[in-house]
């Protein structure tokens, strides 16, 4: 049942600690792991580059607040969106925060049942990003419905005087569903990894207010053999239930999209392309995270290049599959012989207003991870890092290529329009960046940022001698 | 047996190692001698220490298809019910019990319910939250969250006596202390 145990056959990845990129750097102990992790929630001085990212972080943060308060009096007509485009940044936004959330639980959950055990110093980062890039995503929809607080019989059968419910039919309602169940799930999936390290927290704190607290979290957790017995199987039936459900999430997405009849939208590939897509931009959104906090925070030996570099493979294989989807879009609007697909196609490539939008994402998504190719690229931080940074932009570019290009020519020529986002677009977007990333300062202040328990059992010490044993 | 039917003093005694083998060994030992009520403590998952110890049935997955088997039902006929009977509306022309369109909505609530019942099963089966346990009383158990490894034989088994089994855990490889667990 032990799903992170070193010693399993099947350990295609190769030895761990052999090989010349190891996942840890050798001479930890579990003192050593426990106590460099620990030290960073329970002793080590909160640095000054801490104050001035979450000072940053937190002033953006409240640019959001400020911008919901007065879209709260004034209505959503502060936003650029308006007929022919009805659906634009909060829909763009929204998917941009819910693909990110997606490489969180392919690192908790698929890699583990892959048994890819590099994951295991990432992993709990990873979730932290799934958790605050779902709040930030959360955020659009329900304001955009201009009178959030009427929302909870809009969006969920709620039992009101009024016997209305919503329409199961719609995808829009599957979304909710989808999103909601994601939230729950990933949350529950974070709680589990972290009630072993909390007891480890509680353990090795030093004031009273630590130790209460984080006493409460543990439950009383004691590393009984009978309760990691259960627990192993919680985890793993965990990951097995969050593997289907995240491709689901982006599938239910991608069907906001693909049920419509709109050109550019009603394509059967949108659901297998959406998730490679949200793969995609969440890998490179570990990249952009990871590559900082390993350095400033000292990291090196246990988030090493080979988890950089295992980062960006994946992000090259996704970006594959991405750039094909834009073929395909592509092809399909070509094969269907259907005169408004062909006319979405050609207005969106080289006819239309949004064209340079187009050719910059094709740069950014198609164009730029090719240098990933290059095992020199792969083991430059720097160049990694540029590569994420250009993955995150086109990405978003991605979306709002779907959205606004397939909306702004409607099928009469007098019901055309053009999408110009305003201020209060680019502050409502820019301030979940804010809350995103103030959630994330937080939680590395806070809460351990690698899983203490998991890297224990990676280390060489942990494999049991079995000749010293009964079979 | 009379003996077992009051509260003794002591929990029972807890045998400290530093290294993951010897705690497997020393269980494997301890069972093999005819201990039955034991409980080991280990900073991370090690499976053989489990079984050593001896395995009680595990009924979590059933626990979990439970779960699941209640979330997708009850979200499809959440569906349903809401959509033909209680308040019927023609939408598009479409019928009222359109399946298709339910099946989104019905694989989210099985994948919460088993995910609930996942969770909240464990913490039940293990009796979390437990604020107060007597093993907390031992000496060094706050490393049983870093890099120490427990084996504890508890009151209630039937061979339990303080001064014996104490002189057991204490002839044991690799062993670091032994020690009385109070209440």
């Amino acid at each position: 049942m032990s799903s992170r145990r070193i010693d399993e056959p099947h350990d295609w990845t190769g030895d761990i600690h052999t090989t010349p990129n190891p996942v840890i750097q050798p001479g930890h102990t579990f003192g050593s792991v426990t106590d460099k992790i620990s030290a960073l929630v329970l002793f080590k001085r909160t640095p000054l580059g801490w104050w001035i990212g979450f000072g940053i972080s937190f002033m953006l943060a409240n640019v959001l607040m400020m911008t919901i308060g007065y879209l709260l009096l004034k209505g959503i007509g502060i936003w650029g969106n308006n007929q022919p485009v009805g659906w634009a940044f909060a829909i763009i936004n929204f998917v941009w925060w819910i693909g990110i959330g997606h490489a969180g639980t392919l690192i908790s959950a698929i890699l583990l049942l892959l048994r890819q055990n590099w994951r295991t110093s990432i992993n709990r980062f990873a979730e932290a990003m799934t958790l605050f890039a779902v709040a930030a995503a959360g955020i659009f929809p329900l304001f955009h419905t201009g009178r959030p607080w009427l929302a909870a019989y809009w969006l969920f059968p709620y039992p009101n005087t009024m016997n209305i419910w919503p329409n199961f039919r719609s995808p829009l309602m599957w979304d909710v569903f989808a999103v909601s169940t994601y939230a729950t799930v990933s949350a529950l999936f974070w709680f589990v990894g972290l009630v072993p390290d909390f007891a480890t927290l509680r353990d090795r704190a030093k004031s009273r207010a630590s130790q209460i607290v984080f006493g409460m979290l543990s439950l009383g957790w004691r590393g009984s053999a009978r309760h990691w017995h259960r627990y192993e199987t919680a985890y793993l039936l965990l990951a097995g239930l969050a593997t289907p459900l995240v491709l689901s999430v982006h599938t239910i997405v991608s069907f906001d999209f693909s049920i419509g009849i709109v050109p550019g939208w009603h394509a059967t590939i949108f659901p297998p392309y959406f998730v490679a897509g949200a793969i995609y931009a969440g890998f490179a959104m570990v990249l952009t995270l990871t590559i900082p906090l390993r350095k400033f925070y000292g990291l090196e030996d246990f988030i090493t290049m080979r988890h950089l570099r295992n980062s960006a493979k994946i992000m090259l294989a996704t970006g594959l599959i991405v750039g094909y989807g834009y073929m395909m879009e592509a092809f399909t609007a070509w094969y269907s012989g259907s005169e408004y697909e062909g006319f979405m196609m050609k207005n969106r490539i080289w006819g239309g207003p949004y064209r340079s939008i187009y050719w910059l994402l094709i740069l950014c998504n198609v164009l730029a991870v090719q240098v990933l190719w290059s095992k020199r690229a792969r083991h430059n931080v720097w160049v990694l890092f540029t590569i994420a940074m250009f993955v995150n932009v086109g990405m978003w570019l991605e979306r709002f290529v779907i959205i606004v290009t397939s909306l702004h020519r409607d099928f009469v020529p007098s019901s055309w329009g053009m999408y110009r986002p305003t201020i209060f677009d680019f502050s409502m977007f820019f301030g979940t960046i804010g809350l995103f990333l103030t959630l994330l300062f937080l939680f590395i202040r806070f809460l351990p940022v690698i899983s203490i328990f998991e890297m224990r059992t990676i280390l060489p010490q942990a494999a049991l001698d079995e000749e010293a044993l009964e079979s | 047996m009379a003996r077992k039917l009051t509260r003794p003093t002591v929990y029972g005694v807890m045998a400290e190692f530093d290294d993951p083998t010897h705690a497997v060994a020393a269980a494997q030992h301890a069972r093999a001698a005819g201990y039955t009520r034991m409980d080991a403590y280990s900073p991370f998952p090690i499976e053989a220490l489990s079984e050593a110890v001896g395995l009680p049935k595990n009924n979590l997955p059933l626990i979990v298809l439970i779960g699941g088997i209640l979330g997708g039902l009850g979200g499809y006929l959440m569906q349903y019910y809401l959509s033909v009977w209680n308040y019927p509306l023609n939408v598009g022309g479409k019928p009222l019990h359109s399946w298709p369109a339910f099946i989104p909505i019905t694989f989210e609530t099985t994948v919460l319910g088993a995910a609930l019942f996942a969770v909240f099963g464990m913490l039940a089966l293990n009796g979390l939250p437990e604020p107060y346990h007597p093993v907390f009383n031992a000496p060094d158990f706050a490393l049983a969250t870093r890099d120490r490894f427990f084996l504890l034989v508890e009151w209630r088994d039937p061979k339990f006596d303080r001064a014996v089994t104490g002189d057991f855990l204490r002839g044991l490889e690799g062993v670091k202390g032994v020690s009385e667990v109070e209440f």
